[in-house]
């Protein structure tokens, strides 16, 4: 079993697309019964969740480098690629 | 919650520049004019705009959803502007690509994280490749209002319970 998975959920002004898309991974781990704590924030505020994070799910562009996976949500916007990146949130959730 | 400003005054057709930052400033300055955001609202979107582009590759026509901080914003409200020709916006979460953007959603939301229902009702909005084509296509400002308070469901919204 795996633990609660603490997931940053950011986008630039941590208003807009970050509550679309932290809502749909909230039902995405109801789901699939997994316990997760979601975290919205702007992408400058990944820094102070830096050591206590298990990955990012961001809208906005990156270039640092962090200690866990970035998955790029765009598709949860646009609806093109939605499934796979699903999918790749799922595999690090279940880690 | 504060009530969305959406009606014609905030739709604008035929917009013309040649860059995002004229389509930007062309419609946060009618905004600001309507005293629905600051005056800080313009730089300030240009600046977010340019840091973290808002741009998505649509099915058939690209969209823009620039927004910034709640601070600059004075009333909740969604300005839509059509484009007379398609302006190149930064992709969302991509900074090496463009994409030609014909609709722009401009978003002065004023509280966060309380407008989850009217945000995934305008993802759906781009998701619908014929309500794209169809708002692209209209000069009437009445019938765009019209149709987007349909399909973002502004009774259930305005009304609440």
């Amino acid at each position: 079993m795996a633990d609660k998975k603490k997931v940053l959920v950011a986008c630039g002004a941590g208003i807009a697309t970050s509550t679309v898309v932290n809502s749909a991974i909230e039902e995405m781990a109801k789901e699939n019964n997994l316990k997760v704590d979601l975290v919205q924030i702007k992408i400058a505020e990944v820094d102070s969740h830096v050591d206590s994070a298990d990955l990012l799910v961001t809208t906005a562009m990156t270039k640092k480098e962090f200690p866990f996976p970035v998955i790029n949500a765009r598709s949860f916007l646009t609806g093109i690629g939605t499934d796979d990146t699903k999918k790749q949130i799922l595999e690090e959730l279940k880690k | 919650m504060s009530e969305l400003v959406f009606d014609e005054s905030v739709i604008l057709l035929d917009i013309e520049g040649s860059t995002k930052e004229e389509i930007l400033s062309a419609m946060g300055n009618n905004l600001v004019d309507k005293g629905l955001v600051k005056e800080s609202f313009i730089n300030a979107i240009i600046a977010r705009e340019g840091e973290f582009a808002t741009g998505l590759p649509t099915a058939g026509f690209s969209v823009a959803i620039p927004h910034t901080d709640v601070e600059h914003v004075n009333r909740k409200t969604i300005s839509v502007g059509v484009l007379r020709n398609a302006v190149d916006f930064g992709v969302m979460g991509d900074e090496s690509e463009t994409t030609s953007v014909k609709l722009v959603f401009m978003l002065a939301m004023n509280e966060a994280h309380s407008q989850l229902a009217l945000l995934q009702k305008l993802m759906q909005v781009f998701q619908n490749e014929e309500t794209l084509k169809y708002l692209v296509s209209q000069t009437d400002k009445t019938s765009i209002k019209n149709h987007l308070e349909d399909k973002l469901d502004f009774a259930a919204l305005k009304g609440g319970e």
